[in-house]
């Protein structure tokens, strides 16, 4: 008996074969389109490079504040209001910070040093390892910094940076510039410009503040680098992390300390 | 054996809900503070980058030490099998719960962003010792429930051991956790001692017990129940030897740091020229959380005195507090030598000085409001549960030892 139907005139084994192609498709596509899509993303932070910075304090002069300016406006940290009838000295210790200067004195030689301080970038930070919700990472390129999405203001990495680099937003933010998201009750410090970095340029403000001061003590570069600049000045003369006891393996080091 | 009878906890009614009152109106009052700090932002209190934990800390700190030493009289119940205490663990665990609450909702409140707990509570790193914590906390408050269950409900009580030994390690593994919080941190030179650990165990065992005898005294004061001497003496000498021992291991503390020269520093700091820090090591922590409890709780003259107990428990709570206050504001207060050898002319970040902190009001009511939520717990749980003996009169001879 012959039997004529609308079906598709399509082999079993051929519809079987055909649905698993499709089926396998379906579950593989959408990994290979993350993938490719991430291996796009993971050239904005690469393990193969490691930024850094080398500061001669010799260059570094007395008085000098440019590169903390430029710090301040770069990230918008000038935006920030004094809070009415708040003390002079209480807007010093509850203001962000990303940088400061420091005026030293050798108790022994009396020796005079200046130097910027900020987040040293440590290859094992500190403030990553206490951090409860993982807020406060570092990224593949050794950049430092806190996921202000995470971040729950319990200031434990505040207590566990040997640097006292990070600040604490203490009142509401009126102002603040796209590149450098920020809120009250999270916590920030010193991303070595990092938004700067991933749009491709070579150098931090601060350090673009003191080239142009003429000072030159401020150096940024990829310290895997041989051939970069702030590699062969490392190679070149000694140089310092500050709390080398510690053996973070600081990103910022100093020379003439 | 006399059977222990448990009722909830009835006095007078104007008696019960004043008290309750009180104590809502304190937590109200602490709420308020909280919404001005987190309304505001932390600019108004004496907080800042220098001293990044404050008053709050010191509140919240010292309940979750209190909270798992509150638990040490339900375990030497039934892990270390003492007659005596059997009857208490049920009301010990009550405490222990309502400390820690209190502790934590201070700690919560005090956060940048306490609107994020759901962050905290699902979004871990485990290499921090904070994030343990957090599953520590959570864990004392499903595990100390449990073992209530099996202290309530006779169906149960043959998980009653095996329950009671796991809430032992547990808070043990929660007071490693919480003294950890400073013994991990290598950067600040008060902190950064292993010892951090078995001292704040050793403190939670003094401070638990202290807020245990106040609580137990004053409810059945409220009830009109009665407690034996024999009973509250055993508690006495027990935190007798607590007290002891936690004067003890300040003295290795310190000991050990002045041995190492790099340290000279922050104790010089503590004990001779940190001005109110030093002064509340001295007579906060060792006069009047150590020494004059000691005496009270030790001289012939008060064998029997239940004055005497509790005004020695209470200070053992204040020079407790005391304790912590030095641990964590005098710790951040003595600066961090980033330049051996070196001396800061300037720095705009207050580099190699001494931070200054003045707590405002804000956090002080949000600490007492930590305490209140505490009570509260205890209260409405003494009234609802059966955890408290009919009465606690000294058993008949023989039967107690």
């Amino acid at each position: 008996m012959s039997c004529s139907n609308d079906q598709p005139d399509m082999n079993r084994r051929e519809f079987l074969g055909k649905s698993v192609v499709a089926a396998t498709a379906a579950v593989v596509a959408p990994g290979v389109m993350l993938t490719v899509a991430n291996a796009a993303s993971d050239e904005g932070a690469s393990s193969a490079v490691r930024w850094g910075l080398l500061i001669d304090t010799n260059k570094c002069a007395d008085g000098c504040s440019a590169c903390v300016d430029a710090c301040n406006k770069e990230n918008g940290i000038d935006l920030m209001q004094r809070p009415t009838g708040q003390s002079d000295e209480m807007w010093n210790a509850q203001r962000p910070q990303w940088v400061r200067k420091v005026k030293l004195r050798d108790k022994q030689t009396g020796e005079i040093s200046n130097l910027p301080m900020m987040c040293q970038h440590c290859e094992h930070p500190p403030c990553v390892d206490v951090c409860p919700t993982g807020a406060s990472f570092k990224r593949a390129d050794g950049i430092v910094m806190v996921d202000r999405h995470t971040c729950i203001g319990c200031r434990y990495c505040m207590m566990a940076c040997p640097y006292k680099a990070r600040s604490f937003i203490h009142q509401d933010v009126a102002e603040q510039l796209t590149g450098t998201p920020r809120g009250k009750g999270c916590v920030e410090s010193c991303n070595l410009c990092a938004g700067r970095i991933d749009a491709g340029h070579s150098t931090t403000a601060c350090q673009d503040a003191c080239n142009k001061d003429g000072h030159q003590a401020i150096l940024f570069g990829d310290l895997k680098n041989p051939d970069s600049a702030i590699a062969k000045a490392l190679k070149a003369e000694s140089s310092h992390q500050i709390r080398a006891d510690l053996e973070l393996n600081t990103g910022v080091r100093y020379t003439n300390i | 054996m006399i059977k222990t009878q448990y009722r909830e906890l009835y006095c007078s009614s104007p008696r019960y809900w004043g008290g309750l009152a009180s104590l809502a109106f304190i937590i109200l009052v602490g709420l308020g503070a909280a919404f001005h700090m987190e309304h505001n932002g932390h600019f108004v209190t004496g907080m800042s980058n220098q001293i990044v934990w404050g008053l709050p800390h010191v509140f919240a700190i010292f309940l979750i030490v209190a909270a798992s030493g509150a638990l040490n009289v339900a375990s030497i119940g039934s892990v270390f099998g003492g007659p005596m205490y059997k009857p208490l663990g049920r009301f010990s665990g009550l405490l222990a719960i309502g400390l820690l609450a209190g502790g934590l909702v201070v700690l919560l409140l005090d956060l940048g962003r306490p609107d994020r707990l759901i962050v905290a509570m699902t979004t871990y790193n485990f290499k921090s010792i904070f994030a343990w914590n957090i599953i520590l906390y959570t864990g004392f408050f499903t595990i100390v429930g449990l073992y209530l269950w099996t202290m309530m409900d006779r169906k149960f009580e043959q998980y009653k051991r095996p329950v009671g030994f796991a809430a032992f390690f547990w808070r043990i593994a929660l007071t490693t956790g919480t003294g950890s919080i400073f013994g991990f941190l290598v950067a600040r030179e008060a902190y950064d001692a292993a010892i951090m650990a078995p001292m704040f165990i050793i403190m939670s065992f003094s401070y638990g017990l202290a807020f245990f005898i106040i609580t137990l005294i004053s409810a059945y004061w409220w009830a009109g129940r009665t407690i034996g001497d024999l009973r509250l003496a055993k508690l006495k000498n027990l935190l007798g030897v607590f007290v002891g021992a936690v004067l003890y291991f300040a003295l290795v503390y310190h000991l050990t740091n002045l041995y190492v020269t790099q340290h000279h520093g922050v104790e010089r700091f503590i004990l001779l020229d940190g001005g109110v820090y030093t002064n509340m090591f001295w007579i906060g922590q060792v006069l009047i959380g150590g020494i004059i409890p000691l005496f009270l709780l030790y001289s012939p003259a008060f064998t029997t005195s239940r004055f005497a107990i509790m005004v020695a428990s209470l200070l053992v709570l204040i020079g407790g507090f005391f304790q912590v206050y030095v641990i964590v504001i005098g710790g951040q207060a003595y600066p961090m030598n980033l330049f051996p050898g070196k001396e800061v002319l300037t720095s705009s970040f207050f580099d190699g000085v001494v931070a200054s902190y003045t707590p405002t009001i804000a956090e002080a009511l949000l600490g007492i409001a930590g305490i209140a939520v505490s009570m509260t717990l205890v209260a409405i749980g003494s009234r609802m549960l059966r955890v408290l003996p009919e009465s606690l009169e000294d058993p008949a001879d023989g039967e107690c030892i």
